[in-house]
């Protein structure tokens, strides 16, 4: 694609290393996507020889991709042509639009034909009966008339108002012509004639052109964030393979406080670094799942054999008495108590085959629940921490000021709280995620490694965090800022690595999971 | 000056009046230009022989640009044609009644299409998702976005 070559030619000069766990991205606004957009209708309208106009109705039937376009042009321009909603089907006979292209041209002679035939010449194109009535609106004073390609004419109002509604209601762009069955779609002169005393309609066709662009673009995609215009054109992560290796965080525009940051591979409205889309998704689906639900009820509870109530042991021996029913039965076997005899504290059926498959069975599924429980524990601990990293931040204005009243230091010397702040924010995403990967990592030297990452950045985390949480006293307000300071670039640095040798183990293929991850072999 | 959906209600209530609805459609009432209600039954060989419906069009200040809101009327009396296309409520899935309106179909050419959807029918069912939509179904049946599946019968 044009793009492509485009966006190469200016990318070489780089300004800074990029590490491994950025990607290259641009932010486009709305109006550097019309120029896209205009790129391509340009392309097409020179290749084909066809207006501007027809050419932007050939690739918006095409989803914008040329390449298919030009190849089934080539093959059959006049099913292409009528398909594409721009003559109709009896008109496109081989000899006016024919694969020639001289002849190609004169689709779009026509094409010009319907733009004036609209509103501002009062005159239709074409003769019409004297008078002539309108078939929508039979409004006999009406005097402007205008029509597609296909002839079918109706008065400039109605034309107006079924255009609106179907750019306003239905947030159409392709827009075909009123007469019933008839497939013509109105070319952009067309619709601009008739919305001309309506900008606002007409600026909003054109973003709904934009966005059908975007949309049929793999390597673009529109800031998800509300009302913001802006789009991302990020063509490394364009193919599913690619996910498998990056995590194509980007943010659009510059000016947005804070950052609308997200993810240019998947729906998750987050930073998820350093774990891959496919993996995080995975991962909130399991924590979504109420199947976690039924796995603790299964892994801690029973049924009494006698009224089926649901019962957890939370203790004591295995001679239970249910609440309900008063039957008294064996925790292990589920058998009645009586028949253990004597053997009060343990159950002489402990070994036979069923008791133990049932058991085995049970602790197997506790097992997993347990490893479950540990990293989702850590991983909503720190999405919980992040939640309440508003009231954190109060808290330090709080102390900020505080410090400036207590010491001499100036409000530019106390920033260093908020920056801590801000760290630990960011570093608790990190880590919160770093549990989803885990969990789902294959046991192994190069999990252990991870872990070890892990654990030396949530260890200077929770220190940081410590010291944020601390009492000021005036009298150590200088050695608290050097420590704070000191420790915002050690967990920076911390962060950074996890980050780094993450992203760069998903670009060797060093890790290894131990369930089946889309993408991976 | 009267509102294009009045003016053209008017012109298309004198042409009924004038040239008489197609057969086995009748207007019940047209009272205003908001809600027409008429009577229609398929004639001819078909599997409502002997049925007879009420339909219920109403318009709103956009028709003929937008489409009328039509459904079959569901009271003590009767209920609405068994069809695999028709809910029980009344509500109707026919794509002429939403994406593919054309402002220039007229009432009357609605009441013919649906005669013929229900002339061309080969088995009376309910649609498949008939409990499900009517248990949630908007009063209006144009506030649905339905999806139109085939147009077999």
């Amino acid at each position: 694609m044009d793009m492509d070559d485009f966006g190469d030619d200016f990318k070489v000069p780089q300004r800074t290393v990029r590490k491994t766990y950025e990607i290259e991205y641009e932010s486009l606004p709305q109006s550097a996507v019309e120029r896209l957009v205009a790129n391509d209708i340009d392309h097409i309208s020179g290749i084909f020889g066809v207006e501007a106009s027809a050419a932007s109705l050939l690739l918006r039937y095409m989803n914008w991709n040329k390449e298919r376009l030009i190849e089934k042009y080539m093959d059959n321009a006049s099913a292409v042509t009528v398909a594409a909603g721009i003559s109709p089907p009896s008109r496109a006979s081989p000899s006016a639009l024919g694969p020639d292209r001289s002849q190609g041209s004169s689709s779009g002679t026509r094409t010009s034909g319907f733009r004036r035939s609209a509103r501002q010449t009062p005159a239709p194109p074409k003769a019409k009966p004297q008078p002539f009535v309108c078939p929508i609106c039979f409004d006999d004073t009406q005097a402007s008339f205008a029509a597609l390609a296909c002839d079918h004419t109706f008065c400039s109002g109605c034309w107006t108002a079924y255009i609106t509604g179907k750019i306003r209601e239905e947030g159409e762009h392709a827009i075909r012509c009123m007469a019933e069955g008839c497939a013509l779609v109105a070319p952009d002169p067309f619709v601009r004639t008739a919305l001309t005393d309506d900008p606002e309609t007409w600026e909003r066709f054109n973003e709904l052109l934009v966005r059908h662009f975007v949309a049929s673009n793999p390597n673009l995609k529109y800031c998800p964030y509300p009302s913001c215009t802006y789009t991302v054109s990020c063509p490394t992560a364009a193919s599913k393979s690619a996910l498998t290796t990056i995590v194509p965080i980007v943010t659009c525009g510059p000016d947005a406080n804070p950052p609308h940051r997200f993810c240019f591979g998947c729906p998750i409205e987050s930073d998820h670094r350093p774990v891959i889309c496919s993996i995080a998704k995975m991962w909130l689906k399991k924590c979504r799942d109420d199947s976690e639900t039924a796995n603790w009820i299964k892994s801690n509870t029973k049924e009494c054999s006698n009224c089926q109530s649901t019962i957890e042991k939370n203790g004591g021996c295995n001679h239970m008495t249910c609440k309900k029913c008063k039957h008294e039965f064996c925790w292990v076997c589920m058998g009645p108590w009586s028949e253990h005899g004597t053997a009060w504290y343990s159950c002489n059926r402990y070994d036979e085959k069923g008791g133990v498959d049932a058991r085995d069975a049970q602790s197997k599924s506790r097992a997993s629940l347990e490893r479950y429980l540990h990293y989702y524990n850590r991983w909503a601990n720190h999405e919980q921490s992040a939640k309440l990293s508003v009231e954190l931040y109060a808290k330090t204005e709080k102390k900020m000021e505080e410090m400036q009243v207590t010491s001499n230091l100036t409000w530019i010397e106390v920033q260093f709280m908020k920056k801590a702040v801000d760290e630990v924010f960011k570093c608790r995403m990190t880590l919160k995620w770093t549990y989803a990967m885990a969990y789902y990592l294959e046991k192994g030297n190069e999990k252990e490694l991870f872990e070890d990452n892990q654990r030396d950045l949530e260890r200077a985390v929770e220190d940081l965090s410590e010291l944020l949480e601390s009492q000021i006293e005036p009298e150590i307000i200088p050695t608290l800022r050097q420590k704070v300071t000191d420790k915002t670039v050690y967990v920076s640095k911390r962060n950074e690595i996890m980050l780094e040798d993450t992203a760069k183990g998903f670009l060797e293929g060093r890790w290894q999971w131990n369930v089946p991850v889309e993408g991976f072999d | 000056m009267a509102s294009i959906s009045a003016r053209r209600l008017r012109k298309e209530l004198n042409e009924i009046n004038v040239e008489g609805c197609p057969a086995g459609i009748k207007l019940l009432s047209a009272d205003n230009f908001d809600t027409w209600l008429f009577s229609i039954e398929v004639l001819g060989e078909s599997l409502y022989q002997g049925e007879v419906f009420k339909l219920m069009f109403r318009f709103d200040a956009n028709y003929p640009i937008s489409a009328p809101a039509v459904q079959f009327v569901v009271d003590e009396t009767r209920g609405a044609p068994i069809h695999p296309h028709i809910y029980s409520n009344g509500h109707i899935c026919a794509s002429i009644l939403g994406t593919e309106w054309s402002p220039v179909l007229s009432v009357s050419a609605v009441c013919v299409t649906l005669q013929s959807m229900l002339a061309s029918c080969k088995v009376k069912e309910r649609p498949v998702d008939n409990d499900r939509y009517v248990r949630t179904a908007p009063d209006n049946p144009k506030k649905t976005r339905f999806q139109y599946d085939g147009d077999t019968v």
